[in-house]
């Protein structure tokens, strides 16, 4: 079968049902064996405001919302209006006629497919009922145009509403969406590119719960947070599993108190996390130098938004890089991590606990709202739920150490083992202050320089061996290539696809991409660097946060950058685009221009 | 530090819960009573000193941890709470105690004070309330009484001081109460019924500051403080009604006891296994597969 890939996106206020509706969708992809990704660019605001939700759907898996979209489905008048202008050439525009009964939308381009919704909900009694029910309606029309079976809504509606909401609000639902469908079939055209089963049936799921199951997988018992957009749904996903696989759930004062909590509970000898915002996390900051300082080892999410200060809560960025590079006073060690898709945070959490475990250091997650709040479909055997769990040198019980017990014993590695309280024959005081190898305070004896040049080599001496576990920056595409792409996180799906257009178009891209961040090694990059062509950093900020970084830690000088940093994530033609200029020589730094507008 | 376990033979004594660093605390100061006091509480309730954890912030009196022969941590200026909080909850077989300032814990800390509280943890916060930043040499605190010069307050303090004692009670803690160091059986006692209170307890101790505070400190207080008499520990109204005199007429004791209500670990269905941190981890492939059918 040819290459499938048709984008469909939804416009209308929230509480609209706009998110079931996407859910909705996304589950009928996957159950056709469709790869699904979605994106929603929403408002801070639970009624009232816009929502735009982006789903992509194609027969290979697919890791961004695309350049153009096939379908758009209308919730309300203000999406009409907004949004007719969206959808491409050739595409189709599904709407309840009343929200177009002053203006018509104007477009002879395009399929416009007005639903006499209020006759087909005349039958439901209850009000609101009727008012909700649109989107399910309108889901129906959609099927048609691109060849699903109405059956398979049916399906998902019982199995979403019936044990919830009731017998009557399952019937007035599939009423309303058998309506819709039928209204299509006797009315509309259908896409030319139709739905195919694929093999074998997918699974669903968002960022945010792909790191929470990550977590839980990882062995997290103590999970920790302060509610914050957009990294709330890792908290909601841990809440919602909490009881059933024994993980212990807190919701906090502060993020102060979460983090503290974390460390607390990670001390004792849990594996302990929890995930914020950039606002979040810089209240978090004191306490991952603490951590360091005691070494316990913990993991700290950040879902980045658009930033300074309260800035985008509902919009991405990658604006926490430096953030997080210099969060909390003085040197130590720490680890930080930047998922490249949202399956790979499924992954990203387990490693990470056992490399902190490992080193007794905090590690931090750097996702963005794109990751975390973005949906796709993934093979459910691919997931691995019994990842390797190693907890380092932790002493557990009595009898495992010889000799006198050192908390904090200088040895090469720097890696000193960690008893957890309640071991007999190992009572010891970990401390926020600087200690010699027994815990002692250094200040306590008047600030004895040697010891404290022992235990800051001792703790600094752990980055050594950490370096050598984290793996090289990937390269994609190409060897010899004119133009070669760097990312960093989230935007991987991004890049590849840009650099397979370009390659398409006859320029020879390749692609490297950085997932662990800190510590980088010169040497390893330097390697990676030798198969560049012109280099061009691909990043969602200002001031090119990680293009700084690169250069700073390793000396390397990208000849362009791609920088985007109003709110909205890259589409794949934007990278495209900038690339061609950049290499006309037209200019050292592209910001491409956000077309739709929510 | 080092403070390796003695083994401890017969019954424990105050002496086995010694560390061996000397307190670094200026002579005179109310915390050695305090500390002391701790030494024989921990001893009288019996078990091993791996079976404790005190944990601290920063400040004078939180270098407690390290004069003290239990597991320790001292942490962050104001995050003591939480820290013990956390570790509570992954094992709450340990004794958590907190030890601190009121520095530490009414004013950087006062938001972890008030939900800790709130929350009823079983844990043990004792505060030494000196009215004073003694380690940043003598500025004003949240409990510094109007009109005192310090440091910070060179023409007199304006502020309202804290009263922890009535905010404890209105807070949700279950077990609250306050003590002079220099009335150091009277403390002892307290400390060993919070340890054994099954939910969060707390006693404020007027621990005198003999650097930062006029001469005469202790007869000051001496003056001021009277036992609780003829009292009704479980009756709230009437302990918000005694913790809300001050001056000549500051109350010592228990002031309100809530023996019913349940802590936040015995509430907690993930504890009913055992500890968490010697809880089987991860997920198992039914769940996992469970999980991903909810996702189809």
């Amino acid at each position: 079968m040819a290459k499938y890939d048709f984008v469909v996106a939804v416009g209308g206020a929230p509480g609209q049902g706009i998110e079931t509706l996407g859910k909705s969708l996304g589950q009928i992809c996957a159950r056709y064996g469709l790869h699904v990704y979605t994106y929603s660019a929403y408002q801070s605001l639970i009624r009232g405001g816009h929502t735009f939700l982006t789903i992509r759907i194609s027969s290979e898996p697919v890791a961004n919302h695309g350049d153009e979209i096939d379908l758009i489905i209308a919730l309300d008048k203000n999406s009409v209006e907004k949004h007719i202008e969206n959808v491409r050439p050739g595409g189709a525009f599904i709407y309840n006629e009343d929200d177009a009964k002053k203006q018509a939308p104007d477009r002879d381009d395009i399929q416009l497919c007005p639903i006499p919704y209020k006759k087909f909900s005349s039958g439901i009694e209850d009000r609101k009922l009727q008012r909700t029910a649109l989107n399910t309606c309108l889901l129906g029309t959609t099927l048609r145009l691109v060849g699903a079976e109405m059956k398979v809504l049916e399906e998902i509606i019982i199995g979403a509403l019936l044990k919830r909401k009731g017998q009557e609000v399952v019937d007035a639902n599939i009423t309303v969406a058998t309506a819709g469908y039928e209204h299509a079939v006797e009315n509309f055209t259908q896409f030319d590119a139709q739905f195919e089963k694929q093999e074998p049936p997918l699974a669903f799921v968002d960022g945010n719960s792909a790191m929470a199951m990550g977590g839980a997988a990882a062995g997290v018992k103590f999970y920790a947070a302060y509610p914050m957009s957009p990294s709330t749904g890792v908290l909601h996903w841990m809440a919602a599993n909490a009881r059933n696989l024994n993980i212990m759930v807190r919701q906090c004062e502060d993020e102060i108190s979460v983090i503290n909590m974390v460390i607390g509970a990670a001390h004792a000898g849990c594996r302990a996390m929890c995930a914020t915002s950039g606002g979040g996390f810089a209240l978090m900051s004191e306490a991952i130098g603490s951590a360091a300082m005691m070494e316990i080892p913990i993991v700290v999410i950040n879902v980045q938004r658009g930033g300074p200060s309260t800035g985008l809560p509902t919009k991405t960025e990658q604006g926490d890089l430096w953030q997080l590079l210099g969060a909390s006073q003085g040197d130590f060690p720490k680890i930080i991590v930047s998922p490249t898709s949202i399956m790979d945070g499924f992954d990203t959490i387990p490693e990470l606990f056992n490399l902190v475990d490992k080193f007794q250091c905090p590690g931090m997650v750097l996702s963005d709202l794109t990751l975390s709040m973005g949906f796709t479909t993934f093979e459910p055997d691919s997931i691995n739920w019994q990842p390797e769990i190693d907890r380092g040198e932790m002493i557990t019980e009595l009898g495992e150490t010889e000799g006198e017990y050192l908390r904090y014993q200088i040895t090469d590695s720097g890696i000193s083992p960690r008893a957890i309280p309640g071991v007999p024959g190992h009572v010891h005081v970990v401390a926020t202050d600087d200690h010699d190898e027994d815990g002692g305070l250094i200040s306590d004896e008047y600030t004895n320089p040697h010891k404290r040049r022992a235990i800051m080599e001792k703790r600094q001496r752990k980055m050594e061996g950490i370096v050598k576990l984290l793996p090289p920056p990937t390269l994609e595409g190409p060897e010899d290539a004119d133009v070669t792409l760097i990312g960093w996180g989230s935007t991987h799906g991004l890049i590849s696809e840009a650099a397979q257009m370009l390659n398409d178009d006859g320029i020879v891209t390749n692609h490297i991409h950085f997932k662990w961040l800190y510590p980088i090694d010169e040497d390893v990059v330097s390697e990676v660097m030798a198969n560049a062509g012109r280099t061009i950093i691909v990043e969602c900020n200002y001031t090119g946060q990680f293009a700084r970084f690169l250069r700073g830690e390793t000396g390397f000088k990208a000849d362009g950058h791609i920088r985007k940093y109003d709110g909205e994530p890259f589409m794949p033609h934007h990278i495209v685009d900038g690339a061609r200029e950049l290499l006309i020589g037209k200019t050292e730094l592209y910001v491409p221009y956000q077309e739709i507008i929510v | 530090m080092a403070k390796k376990e003695r083994p401890i033979k017969g019954a424990p004594t105050a002496q086995d819960y010694k560390g061996d660093v000397n307190p670094d605390w200026c002579p005179g100061c109310g915390d050695f009573t305090v500390l002391n006091a701790l030494q024989h509480a921990y001893a009288k309730l019996g078990r091993g000193n791996h079976d404790h954890l005190t944990v601290s912030g920063i400040g004078c009196s939180s270098n407690l941890p390290g004069f003290i022969r239990t597991y320790g941590m001292h942490t962050l200026h104001g995050r003591s709470l939480a820290v013990a909080t956390g570790a509570k909850f992954a094992n709450h077989e340990l004794n958590v105690v907190v030890t601190g300032g009121d520095g530490d814990g009414y004013g950087i800390g006062g938001n972890h004070f008030l939900h800790t509280m709130r929350k009823n943890v079983d844990l043990l916060y004792i505060v030494m309330n000196n009215e004073t930043y003694g380690l940043t040499i003598g500025q004003a605190s949240p409990t510094t009484v109007v009109g005192e010069s310090t440091k910070s307050t060179p023409f007199g303090n304006l502020e309202t001081p804290l009263n922890p004692v009535a905010l404890a009670i209105v807070s949700g803690a279950t077990f609250v109460a306050r003590a002079f160091s220099s009335e150091r059986t009277h403390l002892a006692e307290l400390m060993y019924e919070g340890m054994q209170h099954r939910g969060f307890a707390f006693i404020d101790v007027i621990s005198p500051c003999v650097t930062w505070k006029d001469e005469g400190i202790y007869d000051y207080w001496k003056e001021r403080v009277n036992f609780l008499e003829s009292h009704d520990t479980s009756d709230k109204a009437a302990a918000l009604e005694q913790a809300i005199k001050t001056g000549h007429d500051t109350q010592l004791g228990l002031f309100y006891h809530d023996t019913n209500s349940r802590s936040l670990d015995q509430m907690e269905p993930v504890l009913e296994n055992g500890p968490m941190a010697h809880q089987q981890v991860g997920v198992s492939p039914e769940q996992g597969t469970a999980i991903v059918q909810r996702m189809m």
